[in-house]
């Protein structure tokens, strides 16, 4: 299996392997970075029915050619079957939904499964048929790679690059229409006639996607790669071209996988390669995946630790100036440190330079240490008096609100909460030049 | 009558019961906007019914609802998971967890094996009907036969339990699915939480796409679950109506559906059946377009003359090319 997984991926098994694996690469391309657009302007469960609904024309046009005497496995003859009733199935959701009685993901539900069973009477009907190649048809519904033949690879990879050329050419006006139609719509763009052409690109690309992948998850390799893209990236350029390859990778790793293990559904081993690369890329995307999540707020809630950690020490310095060192279970408890976090804080706060061993025994805090101190101390009661004078909380009710604002909310608005003390209560302002210095004749103190 | 008794009795039976318990689920879904969820937990139950199938080695139905259960649970967490990480639209989410794990399931009976027992993609995607046969039928007189309703295929039974319970429960929640219904922000407000009513609504589909698949297989359960209840809507506003509809249309639609797809090839001379569980969402779809053209709130007004909609709703009748 591995020999022929190797094969089917690198080219070696044959001219008409290859072509079929470009072919199934092309349309990932397609699907993949079209999916963006289909998917930023909503439409990706429209695109759904629509693939659902393209068996009652495939296996319709199946029927007219046996009945005509014509080449009923011809496969642009089925593609344009199901292309016709694919429209046909947007048409019935718009008309559905124009009453107003019923929703559209419930149009959409309707048309899909009734569109979808339209499909397997027919399919029933063909089997009744005195031709042969019916078992031909079950590949549009999961997706066979295997069996294409290089003519067929190569429909389905011009029908894929053209669609790609479409999507370059309409970058911009798709892009206006997918963030803001009706900004769209004010600078001049055509907007009906882009969604019109989101659309029928959409339709190309899922009947192009129906024989290697299948009606039924041709949706999923649109959607995948573009969400896979989306957690990865924030500027659209880059998530559909990311997109593209995501699509292109996953239909090629797929196919091969799948003609190296036939029994295997093309259709669901593509989009299960798919799906693993959205895993993974939901685990370490830089901002938005997992890891990251989780290490911002491990890094924050060391940040408070530490940030509750300096302010007592400084609390403690202004009540008993002489006082000198604190100890480590002192400054811990007193700033509310868990037990991972009184392992982690004091070698943190010592190589950050913050704080330093007395000989004595006990630390304290260094120079740097006292000033970032001062600042957060200041920082702190800034709050405080903003959230009794502002919002006219009582002082221990203040205390707490600002603890939960003051470790996330950036500088500026502490600036600007600083400025609106100054105008309607400069009283409470803490004084300007930092708070001060522990030793130093006291002279104004904040609340506490 | 051996004959439809022996074969045809028991899937008449079996479609006619699925769609009754989907049809009557479904009014939950559509009148609480997440018919979504119906198309959603369809394609995401497979891999539940598949593990459950492949543990356990039987068709009972205990390991199959677990396993879809488990399935619609997970389904439903990491739509929400992944829709806190990327902030992207609910259908998105949904087309990529539905499709990575019907996917799955595809997978997991070609890689497990289930296909050489009893399960394969066919029944999937059709259905398997024809395989509910009651070979101890001899004549009439086997209906009352205890001996010859011990054979009777247990998937009919487990259905006709599973709408037991399934009526049951809308009858015991009447009044406070009503509000959930009508008025959301009302029910929140009073302490009626959305929270569990949609874990219940979840629960309640995957029983149903556990109990409908062996008949309608897990694509065509979608037809099942929201054709009736958007036939029911497109004629009347009333909520007790929507229910009487919404049954009287599921069970026309199993009923007629099998009729259709079981006597049509005779009269047409094909010699071959066609699918029944494709003709129920056909028959499904004839009666959802009369409803929303010939309703009461369509383009084309009984008495030919156009109303206001606030007149006094017309009785609701079933457009006729319904069976």
């Amino acid at each position: 299996m591995t020999g022929a997984l190797l094969d089917a991926l690198l080219f070696a098994g044959g001219y008409n392997a290859t072509v079929v694996a470009l072919g199934c690469a092309a349309f990932g391309l397609a699907a993949g970075s079209l999916g963006c657009f289909v998917l930023l302007r909503g439409r990706a469960l429209i695109a759904d029915a629509a693939a659902h609904a393209t068996l009652p024309g495939v296996a319709g046009a199946f029927i007219l050619a046996a009945l005509a005497g014509w080449d009923a496995r011809s496969l642009p003859l089925l593609l344009a079957g199901g292309a016709i009733s694919a429209g046909a199935a947007v048409l019935a959701v718009g008309a559905l939904t124009r009453g107003g009685r019923i929703r559209d993901d419930a149009a959409m539900a309707l048309v899909l499964s009734i569109g979808f069973g339209l499909g397997v009477v027919l399919v029933s009907v063909v089997q009744s048929l005195p031709v042969g190649g019916q078992a031909g048809l079950k590949s549009f519904i999961l997706g066979q790679a295997a069996g294409m033949s290089a003519f067929d690879a190569r429909l389905i990879g011009g029908l894929a690059v053209l669609s790609l050329l479409l999507v370059a050419l309409l970058f911009r006006p798709l892009a206006a229409l997918c963030f803001d139609r009706d900004f769209a719509a004010s600078v001049g763009l055509p907007v009906r006639a882009l969604d019109l052409a989101l659309l029928g690109l959409m339709l190309a690309v899922t009947v192009a996607g129906l024989r290697a992948v299948g009606l039924i998850l041709v949706v999923g390799l649109m959607v995948i790669p573009a969400v896979t893209a989306r957690l990865v990236t924030e500027r659209l350029g880059v998530m559909v071209a990311l997109a593209g390859v995501l699509g292109a990778a996953a239909a090629w790793l797929g196919a091969g996988l799948s003609a190296a293990a036939p029994n295997l559904p093309t259709g669901a081993t593509i989009v299960l390669v798919a799906c693993a690369m959205f895993v993974l890329a939901l685990v370490v995307a830089p901002r938005r995946g997992v890891l990251a999540f989780a290490w911002r707020q491990l890094r924050l809630s060391l940040v408070v630790a530490r940030d509750h950690a300096l302010r007592a020490a400084f609390e403690a310095a202004e009540r008993q100036p002489a006082a000198g060192a604190i100890g480590w279970p002192d400054l811990g408890r007193g700033a509310g440190w868990s037990a991972w976090q009184r392992a982690v804080l004091p070698r943190w706060l010592r190589w950050a330079g913050l704080v330093a061993e007395r000989p004595e025994g006990g630390v304290a805090l260094t120079p740097a240490g006292l000033a970032m101190a001062r600042e957060l101390t200041r920082r702190h009661r800034l709050w405080e008096h903003y959230m009794q004078s502002a919002g006219g909380l009582p002082p221990e009710a203040a205390h707490r609100a600002a603890d939960q604002v003051e470790h996330t909310l950036p500088p500026e608005v502490a600036m600007e909460a600083e400025a609106w003390l100054r105008r309607h209560d400069p009283a409470r302002l803490p004084p300007a030049g930092g708070l001060i210095r522990p030793g130093e004749p006291e002279t104004e103190r904040g609340p506490r | 009558m051996t004959e439809f008794l022996q074969l045809d009795l028991a899937p008449l039976l079996a479609a006619t019961l699925a769609c009754l318990v989907c049809g009557l689920i479904g009014n939950l879904l559509l009148l609480t906007r997440q018919s979504l969820l119906g198309d959603a937990i369809s394609h995401a139950v497979l891999p539940g019914i598949v593990v459950g199938f492949w543990i356990s080695g039987t068709r009972a139905a205990p390991p199959l609802v677990a396993g879809a259960m488990a399935a619609a649970i997970v389904a439903a967490l990491l739509i929400a998971l992944v829709r806190r990480l990327t902030r992207l639209e609910p259908g998105a989410v949904m087309g990529l967890v539905f499709s990575g794990m019907f996917a799955l399931g595809i997978v997991l009976i070609e890689v497990t094996g289930a296909h050489a027992v009893d399960l394969d993609v066919d029944c999937v995607l059709y259905g398997q009907l024809e395989a509910l046969i009651w070979p101890a039928a001899q004549g009439a007189g086997s209906l009352l036969d205890p001996a010859a309703l011990a054979e009777f295929p247990a998937e009919v039974k487990t259905l006709a339990v599973v709408l037991a319970l399934t009526v049951a429960l809308l009858a015991l929640l009447w009044k406070e699915l009503r509000l959930a219904a009508f008025d959301p922000d009302f029910a929140r407000s009073i302490g009626f939480a959305p929270r569990p009513l949609s874990l219940l609504v979840l629960v309640l589909v995957s029983v149903a796409c556990v109990a409908a698949f062996w008949a309608v297989g897990s694509i065509l359960v979608i037809a099942a679950l929201v054709a009736p209840a958007a036939i029911a809507r497109a004629l009347t506003d009333s909520y007790a109506r929507q229910f009487a509809l919404s049954a009287a249309a599921a069970a026309v639609m199993g009923a007629g559906g099998y009729w259709v797809a079981a006597l049509a090839p005779e009269a047409l001379g094909l010699g071959h059946g066609l699918n029944a569980a494709g003709m129920m969402a056909v028959v499904a779809g004839v009666m959802l377009a009369g409803a929303v053209v010939f309703g009461p709130f369509g383009p084309v007004r009984p008495g030919g003359q156009r109303r206001r909609r606030a007149a006094a709703a017309p009785v609701p009748r079933l457009p006729a090319a319904a069976g």
